[in-house]
């Protein structure tokens, strides 16, 4: 167990499982005991259809097979089919008359074991009228069928902007989605309880939405389901919609057959029936002045949604928020079309759009360096947002003021510390005199808004519990995915309570504790669940500072906790005496907590407003190395500079930026989701869906937290969030790939879309070798 | 000769015996479903993350090794013999094993579930004496994800626990008790046939060729496997029943490696490893090739007759093996034959392998002072990728001048396959006239139709398969590898 520490806020203290990660006594879903009788349920589908109308289900060799108990179907359902977070609906939890994408559920085995339910499930009929699916953007643009309505936001006159500019630049951008590969994949376990009340044990980023996925499908009120989740392998965002369709499965199951119902993906189901992140074509102009000063943007952003909304809305609205990145851009028309396909519906990845957003802006400064010859760093520091000192703050392209700006600094410090300089030249020279080979380096800084930008999920609770031996249990509505809120949550209530890190025990997530939460996303984990903590922690020292001033005579107001003592001028006592003295006295030991972010507004149909409540800030510099007869590609050096505000916990910020940005790098690098004309996922086993290995890390690779940071409003003990931002300063990597190509011809934009795969790279060179031979580009 | 009805494997210093078991039944299933080791965790079911990674313990010439093995995709009775370790033996009377500690100062995990595996696979390298450097970490970590760290928490925390080992040798609880696991596991090796099941199911493990011969004429469909690191798959994946499985591995004599002037004969249930081990030795570019196939957990399973006996065109010591000119061995009841490798591969999925036959070994001769050897692998990802070409090229050199080519791919084919036009324009070519190389390089594109598919597109191929016989030709002509390569240089592999 971690030791006593005098302050734990600020500390860099272990994860609070880490002992038991190690060991294997962490336990995940599928690892706890399974009551006697327990069922095992797997997800039966259609395998050669993406699209077209059920013609019939034939399930009699599935019910045959030895060892099932139940199949069900959408008949089955007592309540709504239907487990989509959006409030357009569109997520059958089982298909009935159409299949809307590969990989859809139709049915679903129920047997004795999960061999057995797997086995059973490949052994229906399904007739399916196909009809060719439509996969790709071009196809869907031509079908002209959106999941949403196409939003823009508009800032000052583009036109203009364009037609008057000295230079302007047209390209498109072409942008992989992403598998979460969460290595625990989606599982949910639903034990009947009395009266038709339900308990499910998630995998989830979103407790209170599998509750209420449950009660909505099951035809049960919200209180009769309980959800509980102590910790997920991995989310990322994959569980924040996505666990729902198989906590509603399991719960049916365990309702039809009384008994406890596990359902756990087999990981290539997995991969081919949950979202993954939104795929893009950005089609863009911008116009610039001879030095790179942006004049205007005209961006126009194609998603690929798949087969429904889901959280569509909110994830394409936030690449939009951050199409500008760190830029003060005069002019800006930033549209975007959502667009169906017949393919699995897009979901969240951490970032949630705002990656695509920042990957569009990086390459557009690229394209102006590129095209002007000037270095790109000298173009995004002549675009940055004005300072936080500045007298005259820039504004976004959604009117948010940018009032606390401290990217200028951090890229300073940074393009010292990497030597940004001196390699620039280095590599110039390497390239001159490397025919095969050719490196790249770039310096890309981000930008990222903090808060979800759907307003009413900016709350969070809490319940703190402390007990008359003076321990203290705490409950809050965040779920741990390996982020480490829990141990941030627990470094809060310490400190609140002045006691020791040990004292306080960390309870599974549960919406009976703590009921309409919002999902663990958007980065807001410990930012709204550890202010809520603070609230309920603070509640209970008011009270037990009123019962130390009784005893020791004084007033609450002077009652000190702090080093596991409550003390008053020059008399003591520990913490549990305290505590045990309250609940003699017949003082509540227990309170909850609520917190709702303050300042934010968004009108999101005049698409004005703030709707951040303040931003993260960093800056990455990478160098690589490229083969142009190959397209093989090393990343060779990264360094990371990286705004976190004070620091709740420097230990678990540290792994959050430094796995961010590797799992940011293999979106760029090696992750290419693959569908074949028939509308199947090709991609969806580790055997041929690449995330990086040890071995793609940077061999030299120095990351740090920015010592300026700070937080100007009052957030959690004026921390910044750390969860998805980091992410975003892989896309230095791309830049410096793109770098390292454009070696080759100079003023020529090398067309490399992303994931930057082997082929991408060589045939982004050979384009601009051909460009450079006078070819059009 | 006796017959064993169960297998038997060390836990903890106890015998586990098991002689009821389905013979497709997965060592990741028994450990998580019968004996409730929770700990050991699936990720994916086919070998490619390792969250299931589990230390295989066995005797190699009478010395106690540990290897890293995917239990996912492991057959339960092929573990006969060995020791298991699982994470949960590590600590031991809850102090914590000197990497688990290393692991927490780190801050190594964070979601935790690929922590388990991780430890696994870190504990067989810590259980290996020597001086490990943070390319052997790396190495050793080839066949386990981590979503969450960036894995250089991980790799430091290895380098930590390792540095600790006093004069490079382990010292845990594990090295300690080494000489008496030496013995059990020695008392195990009975040399017994192992047969579990009835005519109709079951998993056999014969000891003699004869006793195999015996069991394929009796059962001709029975599943043959070596290191079932594809066979696995059969099971996890495709679901499919396999109620006759027959295991090479205990099969004497298959899994030695012969060593004459001539050159190697490798046993076909030889390991990757071992087998790559070896063949490094003929160049640095056969050491950098045997590293990334598949993992460390692959490599100390698969075996070098099971990646040429399945016949995939996209096995990755194929193409090397043909261009070194080896000959592949098969034995059957109708006695031995030998044939070129390359002549083995008929067609995709068809080989020249006739009922009741296996792999037994494949020659493979030294390459001479008039060769020059190089193999280049070309896949999305470094590290446990299947590639989307793989280049093998031995040229046969009198002064500048070639005499002859083999230049063998795969990826570019339905099968393993070499270059005939490519092959032919090259012969009279100069190393040193770039000129010269050019009809071969033309001659290329011509020689293969590759197929698209998620790894690459045919003409990616093509373009990949032509920039890489120029790479070999610049490199031969004396341009060193730094300038050539972005990863595996030779200079850095020979060293």
């Amino acid at each position: 167990m971690t030791a006593p520490h005098l302050s734990p806020l600020g500390a860099a203290l272990a994860h609070d499982s880490a002992e038991r990660h190690v060991t294997g006594a962490a336990l995940y879903v599928d690892d706890l005991p399974e009551p006697e009788g327990t069922v095992h349920v797997a997800p039966g589908w259609c395998r050669d259809a993406a699209r077209g109308r059920i013609v019939s289900v034939d399930l009699d060799r599935v019910r045959a097979h030895p060892g099932v108990v139940a199949v069900l179907t959408a008949a089955d359902l007592p309540g709504v089919n239907d487990c989509s977070p959006s409030p357009a609906g569109g997520d059958p939890v089982f298909a009935e008359r159409e299949i809307l994408f590969h990989g859809q559920v139709v049915f679903a085995v129920v047997a004795t074991t999960r061999a057995a339910a797997r086995a059973a499930a490949r052994l229906a009929t399904i007739t399916v009228d196909v009809e060719t699916p439509v996969i790709g953007i071009a196809a869907a643009l031509e079908r002209g069928d959106d999941v949403l309505a196409p939003y823009e936001f508009v800032k000052g006159d583009v036109d203009a902007g364009l037609a008057e500019a000295p230079f302007v630049h047209t390209d498109r951008l072409v942008i992989g989605g992403q598998e979460h590969f969460y290595l625990e994949g989606q599982i949910a376990f639903a034990e009947p309880r009395e009266d038709g009340e339900i308990l499910v044990r998630s995998s989830t980023q979103h407790p209170t939405e599998v509750s209420h996925v449950v009660a909505r499908v099951l035809g049960l009120p919200e209180a009769a389901v309980v959800c509980e989740c102590r910790r997920m392998g991995g989310g990322f965002g994959g569980k924040e919609s996505q666990a729902s369709q198989w906590a509603a499965i399991a719960a049916l199951a365990a309702r039809v057959t009384g008994k406890p119902a596990k359902l756990r993906l087999d990981r290539d189901d997995d991969m081919v029936m949950t979202g993954k992140r939104h795929d893009f074509r950005v089609d863009w102009s911008v116009g610039f002045e001879p030095d790179g000063r942006i004049h205007a943007v005209d961006a126009d952003f194609l998603a690929r949604c798949g087969a429904s909304a889901d959280l569509s809305q909110g994830v394409v609205d936030r690449t939009m928020f951050h199409a500008d990145n760190a830029y003060d851009l005069p002019a800006a028309r930033i549209h975007t079309r959502r667009l169906r396909t017949d393919t699995v519906s897009a979901t969240a990845f951490r970032g949630f759009g705002g990656p695509q957003g920042m990957l569009f802006c990086e390459r557009m400064i690229d394209a102006i360096a590129i095209r002007l010859g000037l270095d790109p760093l000298d173009v995004r520091r002549r675009n940055f947002y004005p300072p936080v000192e500045a007298p005259v703050h820039g504004t976004t392209p959604y009117g948010q003021v940018v009032d606390d700006c401290v990217i200028g600094g951090i890229v300073d410090e940074l393009e010292r510390s990497s030597d940004y300089r001196a390699r620039v030249d280095e590599i110039a020279a390497f390239n001159a005199a490397s025919p095969i080979l050719k490196r790249g380096i770039a310096l890309t800084p981000i930008k990222f808004g903090i808060s979800f930008t759907l307003a009413h999920l900016n709350q969070a609770g809490a319940l703190v519990n402390v007990y008359a031996d003076g321990s203290i249990a705490v409950n809050h509505g965040g779920t741990e995915m390996g982020q480490g809120l829990y141990v941030k949550v627990a470094q809060v209530v310490a400190e609140v309570f002045g006691v020791g890190l040990d004292r306080v025990r960390i309870a599974a997530t549960s919406t009976a504790k703590v009921p309409n939460t919002a999902p663990t996303a958007a980065s807001s984990g410990s930012d709204l669940n550890g202010m809520a903590a603070k609230a309920a922690a603070e509640t209970i020292r008011d009270r037990l500072a009123e019962v130390a001033a009784v005893l020791f005579g004084g007033a609450p107001d002077d009652v000190v906790f702090a080093g596991g003592e409550v003390r008053l001028g020059d008399r003591s006592a520990s913490f549990a005496e305290i505590a045990k003295k309250a609940h003699l006295a017949r003082v509540s030991l227990s309170s909850t907590g609520f917190y709702a972010t303050p300042g934010i507004t968004w009108d999101r149909e005049a698409a004005h407003g703030r709707p951040f409540y303040y931003y993260s800030y960093g800056a990455a510099c990478s160098e690589v190395v490229i083969d142009t007869l190959t397209g093989e590609m090393r990343v060779t050096r990264a360094d990371i500079l990286h705004d976190v505000g004070r620091s709740l916990n420097p230990a678990i910020d540290l792994g959050q930026i430094e796995g961010g940005f590797v799992q940011g790098m293999g979106w760029l690098t090696t992750e290419e989701l693959v569908w074949d004309e028939k509308g199947r996922l090709r991609t969806h086993a580790p055997s041929t869906y690449k995330i990086p290995t040890a071995h793609d890390v940077p061999a030299d690779f120095r990351v740090a937290l920015w010592a300026g940071g700070d937080n100007r409003v009052p957030t959690i003990g004026r921390s910044k969030a750390v969860g998805e931002p980091p992410l975003m300063l892989a896309i230095s990597v791309h830049s410096a790939i793109l770098r390292a190509i454009a070696a080759l011809a100079p003023g020529v934009v090398p067309p490399l879309p992303a994931p930057a795969t082997p082929e991408a790279i060589l045939a982004a060179v050979k384009a601009v070798r051909h460009a450079g031979e006078g070819h059009p580009a | 000769m006796t017959v064993r009805r169960s297998i038997r494997y060390l836990s903890q210093g106890r015998v586990i015996e098991v002689d009821d078991f389905a013979p497709s039944t997965t060592l990741l299933d028994h450990l998580r479903l019968v004996r409730r080791r929770t700990g050991v965790k699936e990720g994916c079911g086919e070998g490619d993350c390792g969250a299931c990674t589990v230390a295989l313990g066995r005797l190699v010439d009478g010395r106690l090794v540990y290897e890293p093995v995917n239990a996912c995709i492991r057959l339960l009775g092929t573990v006969d013999g060995c020791e298991i370790v699982t994470v949960e033996d590590l600590a031991e009377g809850g102090t914590l094993h000197p990497l688990q500690a290393a692991m927490v100062r780190r801050h190594a995990s964070q979601c935790g579930f690929c922590t388990p595996g991780i430890v696994m696979s870190l504990f067989t390298l810590y259980a290996t004496p020597g001086r490990h450097d943070r390319a052997a970490v790396i190495d050793r970590l080839s066949g386990n994800l981590c979503r969450c760290t960036g894995y250089r928490p991980i790799v430091d925390a290895a380098l930590e626990a390792l540095s600790e080992r006093l004069d490079d040798v382990p010292d845990d609880l594990f090295a300690v008790h080494a000489a008496s696991t030496t013995l059990a596991l020695s008392a195990l090796a009975d040399g017994a046939s192992v047969f579990v099941g009835d005519e109709a199911r079951f998993f056999a493990a014969p000891t003699r060729l004869d006793t195999l011969a015996d069991i394929l004429a009796a059962c001709p469909d029975a599943t043959l496997v070596a290191g079932a690191t594809d066979v696995g798959l059969w099971i996890t994946k495709q679901g499919r029943d396999l109620p006759r499985i027959v295991h090479l591995g205990r099969i004497e004599g298959l899994d030695r490696i012969e060593e004459d002037e001539a050159g190697l004969a490798i046993g076909a249930t030889v390991g990757l490893a071992a087998a790559g081990e070896r063949l490094a030795a003929f160049d640095p570019d056969l050491a950098a090739l045997f590293r990334r196939i598949g993992s460390v957990q692959v490599r100390a399973t698969g075996t070098l007759g099971g990646n040429i006996a399945n016949g995939s065109p996209i096995g990755d010591s194929p193409p090397a093996l043909i261009a070194l000119d080896a000959t592949l061995e098969l034995w059957g009841p109708e006695g031995v034959r030998q044939m070129p490798l390359e002549s083995y591969f008929l067609a995709y999925g068809k080989q020249d392998r006739r009922p009741g036959e296996i792999v037994a070994r494949v020659r493979v001769p030294r390459l001479g002072p008039e060769h020059a050897f190089r193999t280049y692998k070309i896949a999305k990802r470094h590290d446990q990728d299947i590639s989307s070409v793989m280049a093998a090229f031995r040229l046969t050199l009198d002064g500048d001048r070639i005499t002859e080519a083999r230049l063998a791919f795969g990826g570019m084919a339905a099968t393993p396959k070499r270059a005939a036009g490519a092959e032919a324009a090259l012969v009279g070519a100069s190393v040193r006239s770039a000129a010269s190389w050019r009809p071969a390089l033309d001659a290329l594109r011509l020689d293969f139709t590759p197929l698209s598919d998620m790894r690459a597109s045919a003409d990616y191929r093509t373009e990949a398969a032509v920039g890489l016989l120029g790479r070999a030709l610049a490199e031969i002509a004396g341009t060193p590898s730094s300038k050539t390569r972005v990863h595996g240089l030779r200079e850095e592999v020979s060293a």
